[in-house]
């Protein structure tokens, strides 16, 4: 169902292979719903996508602050996407405040289209300018447009009979249609949208369209804006894609894993800024016989996930920040009663409460040790939105394979982004068989073994195979209480050597060095993934031998990685944070690894790692 | 093993023993726990419940190696969790008879937060409290039930803290069913612990259990069987409530508060007709009547109300979403919203 981009009747089309847009304003002003629904008409139009949310913590900060201001990146292209892009070639930005906030977000010489009429001196003030940056020079160098948006949405919608807050309201469909104009979108995606969020109230309904509509006319008739630009469509594999952003991939991840394992899922979690999505999304879709529980408090939601393990299910429980921490006690029940358990843990800048909405790989460590006594966990982190659908099901079947508690470490950027995802073959995908423990007339020994070291699953309500587990130290085989010396150590290595063995269960680690020679290997887990091929590409361009790896598992790691990451000369690990898995690579393999650390809260840009990355080779 | 090809025979030939586990009980000799182990041992079989369609979750103290000892299916948690694991337990699976044990410091301090909510969404499980108002697998400490002024190794002036009144924190979370009854009577612990087997829903039992050890005779005016003759206020459904051999009562007040009175001096029409369906107001001001064990003090069930079990609420949601979706499709949820092809 592809729509055919909407050309100028008027005017010029320039064309360009890739373009970042920024759309900026109030927490109040839409600017998140704005964001998604060009990045939905950019999607079916067939350019590769990423996208990038930048909100503040709180809901409605004092409105015209600094600090209020949400944002909405996109970087779209004719070619292949990897990141929402380090500067944006347009701002739009509803207020002063947006200005001031993400000016330093745009290219030089880039495009900013303003809401004239908010720029008055009121809300100058209140986004600290002393004067109006639009016409004192603060601009020089950028291409500046003033447009009154909200007094043209005003106007447009008057003959409606909606009230002026509510026409006020509407100025984002206004921008929307502007830049749709502007980029070629087509129309029809985002009416069909309006329809049917707004098809119950007409008089909103209608607001809205004439909002966008006034918008669209606005570019296409105005002088303002000389001409149109085009991005052709990205050439990518046959199929049929849509847009996703990582908190459905791996919700839908997870169902899937419940469809192909015959497990019911089961996931119990507190609300969390912002692991909350996954709770949100999973929720509706209890016709899968997903049970959800927004539970009392985090301890809880990791125990009835374990309780609900226990009995069969695929039990899973989702946190961020501090939640991991309340939880720790519990995965250590998980590690030693070994049951298949899901953690996801969609990592936040920390320390305590820090920033909640901002994002950093700040929990590998905790995910690695962060329980007392000897507790190995199988730890693996999706690389990009659409990666958390096959993440997730990885993560189950590994959990339901070796009756393990497993961490997946997503993060706030993976959690909130989207990008284009090519459907699965879902008749095509694995399959995971729970292999239920059943009586067979001898003795049932709920801690003996298979040949991965899993003990069996035996579940409650089966006949002959009642037994007790617990936080207490297991006998080997039999599962009784044991503080026998030897006993401790023997199920101390077993606990230890089955999380290890999931090594021969999972890809070996994948280089891309395409000349075979490189210098420099550059390392990369989780949600850099997109940065590190962005920057690579970029020095690969200019005749650099460097070559990328990513690492999906990072408990156990790939059985070649050691041999890999000490068969480069120089190894160089981008984090979101102070160097956790260069400390990991360092201590299991003696490499030389470095890191290039970022903890700001944002992304790693492609153009500071590009940057680092030359420096290591020449400096 | 209950039974040992998986052929469930018949419940009628369940005993005793097929609820009894090979572990040796080790709790202290003389302590309270082990007559409440024989007790429920001892009155499983006659409910006709399988072993391998029971469970039993406890947390951290001495009550929770009780799970070792009951040949059903048994998860030792962590401390105060029990409640959010039988949660999991008991929805995952509504068809399970799911039991909580639990004690003083488990349940209403670590795990105070779990208790009463798993109270208020009726999750159908039944709560052993062991109160024994004292810290013993710790070795005797202060608990949230013991007295003001209590005198331990944390508290050698004397404990500053007001204590919970279990009872009273049961009803005021709305729990479906709470009731207290005592280690040493065999036939009042079957007969409470039957009622709320009964029962659908939550229900919630505090034992006063005696620490021989660190607590001794905590509870000897309602235990002993001399000194509860007279302070032992029995609930019984439908009968007025009157102890201490038929001389005492517990009527209604001037003020409209409950109090104790003799027989004699009171109209017949003042005395309380206990009725476990009733308000729960009244149940509180009986679980207020005494400030603890050293007064009269009412056992038996306090309340019990019918209000829907969570598990039944969440299996029932369930079917109402296929009812109304469809039964779910993964092709139908990935292929959904805006799709395009590339050819």
């Amino acid at each position: 169902m592809a729509s055919r981009p909407t050309g100028s009747m008027t005017k010029t089309v320039e064309e360009r292979d890739h373009v970042v847009i920024r759309f900026a304003g109030d927490s109040g002003d839409g600017m998140q719903l704005t964001g998604d629904r060009f990045t939905n008409a950019t999607a079916i139009l067939g350019n590769d996508l990423a996208t990038l949310p930048d909100f503040p913590a709180e809901i409605r900060a004092p409105a015209g602050t600094v600090h209020g201001v949400s944002a909405f990146q996109i970087q779209f292209a004719n070619n292949d996407v990897t990141t929402p892009g380090d500067h944006a070639d347009v701002l739009v930005a509803m207020n002063p405040a947006a200005l001031r906030a993400d000016l330093d977000k745009v290219a030089r010489g880039g495009t900013i289209i303003v809401n004239e009429d908010s720029f008055t001196q009121r809300n100058l003030e209140k986004a600290g300018y002393a004067s109006d940056p639009t016409t004192d020079g603060t601009l020089d160098g950028y291409q500046i447009y003033p447009v009154p948006m909200t007094s043209i949405t005003v106007r447009a919608v008057e003959s409606l009979g909606v009230g002026k807050k509510e026409a006020e309201r509407s100025k984002n469909m206004f921008a929307l249609g502007l830049v749709s104009w502007m980029y070629g979108r087509p129309v029809d995606v985002t009416l069909r949208w309006l329809e049917k969020k707004f098809g119950g109230k007409p008089e909103i309904y209608e607001a809205n369209v004439a909002s966008f509509n006034a918008g669209y006319n606005f570019g296409e008739t105005t002088e303002l804006f000389a001409h149109q630009i085009h991005v052709a469509a990205a050439p990518v594999t046959a199929g049929t894609y849509r847009n996703v952003a990582g908190s459905q991939a791996l919700a839908w991840g997870l169902i899937a894993a419940s469809v192909r394992s015959g497990v019911p899922l089961f996931y119990a979690s507190y609300p969390i800024t912002p692991a909350s999505d996954l709770l949100h999304e999973l929720s509706k879709h209890k016709n899968f016989g997903v049970v959800t529980i927004q539970a009392e408090d985090e301890i809880a939601a990791a125990n009835m996930a374990l309780g609900a393990a226990f009995t069969g299910h695929l039990g899973v429980t989702g946190t961020s920040g501090p939640g991991i921490d309340l939880k720790a006690e519990t995965i250590g029940l998980a590690v030693i009663t070994e049951l298949p358990m899901i953690l996801v843990d969609v990592m936040r800048a920390g320390p305590s409460t820090g920033m909640p909405t901002k994002n950093e790989q700040g929990d590998l460590l905790h995910a690695m040790f962060g329980r007392h006594g000897e507790s190995p966990i199988p730890i693996v982190a999706p690389s990009s939105p659409a990666d958390c659908f096959s993440v997730a099901m990885e993560a189950a079947r590994v959990a339901i394979r070796y009756r393990s508690p497993v961490i997946l470490l997503s993060d706030s950027f993976l959690q909130n982004s989207s990008e284009p995802w090519l459907l699965p073959d879902v008749d095509a995908l694995p399959t995971i068989d729970p292999l239920f423990a059943k009586a067979n007339g001898s003795d049932f020994l709920p801690y003996a073994r298979d040949e991965r070291l899993a003990r069996p699953w035996a579940i409650p309500g089966t006949p002959g195979l009642e037994h007790r587990i617990g936080g207490l130290e297991r006998e080997d085989r039999t599962g009784d209480i044991s503080y026998e010396a030897e006993n401790h150590e023997r199920m101390t290595h077993i606990r230890r050597e089955k999380v290890d063995g999931i090594a021969a269960d999972i890809a070996p680690l994948e280089v891309d060095d395409p000349t075979g020679d490189a210098e420099l290997l550059v390392l990369g887990w989780g949600s850099t993934a997109g940065t590190i091929r962005a920057a690579v590409q970029r020095v690969r361009g200019s005749g650099e031998r460097v070559a990328t790896a990513h690492l999906r598992w990072l408990n156990p790691m790939p059985t070649n990685t050691g041999e890999v990451v000490t068969k480069y000369r120089r190894v160089l690990i981008p984090e979101l944070n102070s160097g956790q898995l260069t400390m990991l690579i360092r201590a299991a393999f003696l490499a030389d690894a470095k890191t290039f650390s970022k903890v700001q809260g944002l992304p790693i840009w492609a153009d500071e790692l590009e940057d680092a990355i030359v420096r290591m080779l020449h400096g | 093993m209950a039974e040992e090809n998986g052929d469930v025979s018949g419940i009628a030939t369940l005993t005793k023993k097929d609820f009894t586990s090979d572990q040796e009980p080790r709790w202290c000799p003389g302590c309270g726990d082990y007559a409440i182990l024989a007790a429920v041992q001892g009155f499983m079989p006659e409910l006709g419940i399988e072993p391998h369609n029971t469970v039993f979750i406890s947390g951290i103290g001495c009550s929770g190696r009780f799970t070792y000892y009951m040949d059903t299916y048994g998860f030792h948690g962590i401390h105060g969790r029990a409640p959010a694991i039988a949660t999991g337990v008991a929805t995952a699976n509504p068809d399970l008879h799911v039991w909580v044990v639990t004690g003083d410091g488990d349940a209403l301090s670590i795990g105070g937060n779990h208790l009463i909510h798993a109270l208020r969404r009726n999750v159908n499980i039944k709560i052993l409290m062991f109160n024994n108002q004292i810290y013993g697998l710790t070795k005797g400490q202060y608990s949230p039930t013991s007295e003001e002024g209590k005198v331990t190794k944390s508290t050698p002036f004397g404990s500053v803290d007001h204590p919970f009144n279990p009872v009273a924190l049961a009803l005021g979370a709305e729990a479906t069913f709470v009731a207290r009854t005592v280690d040493n009577d065999r036939k009042h612990l079957t007969d409470v612990l039957r009622q709320a087997t009964e029962h659908p829903g939550s229900a919630f039992v505090e034992i006063y259990q005696n620490c021989n050890v660190f607590n001794d005779g905590a509870f000897d005016l309602i235990r002993d069987k001399q000194q509860g003759l007279h302070n032992q206020i029995r609930l019984v459904n439908g009968e007025p409530i009157v102890f201490d051999e038929g001389t005492r009562c517990v009527r209604v007040g001037e003020n409209g508060r409950l109090e104790i009175a003799a027989v004699a001096d009171s109209d017949p029409s003042s005395i309380i007709t206990h009725d476990i369906h009733g308000r729960p107001s009244l149940a509180f001001a009986l679980a207020h009547l005494s400030h603890g064990p050293t007064e009269p003090t009412c056992i038996g069930v306090f309340h019990e109300e019918d209000r829907p079990t969570y598990g039944e609420a969440v299996r029932s949601q369930l079917e109402r979403a296929v009812e109304r979706l469809g039964p779910g499709d993964l092709k139908t949820l990935l292929h959904g919203g805006d799709t395009w092809t590339v050819g």
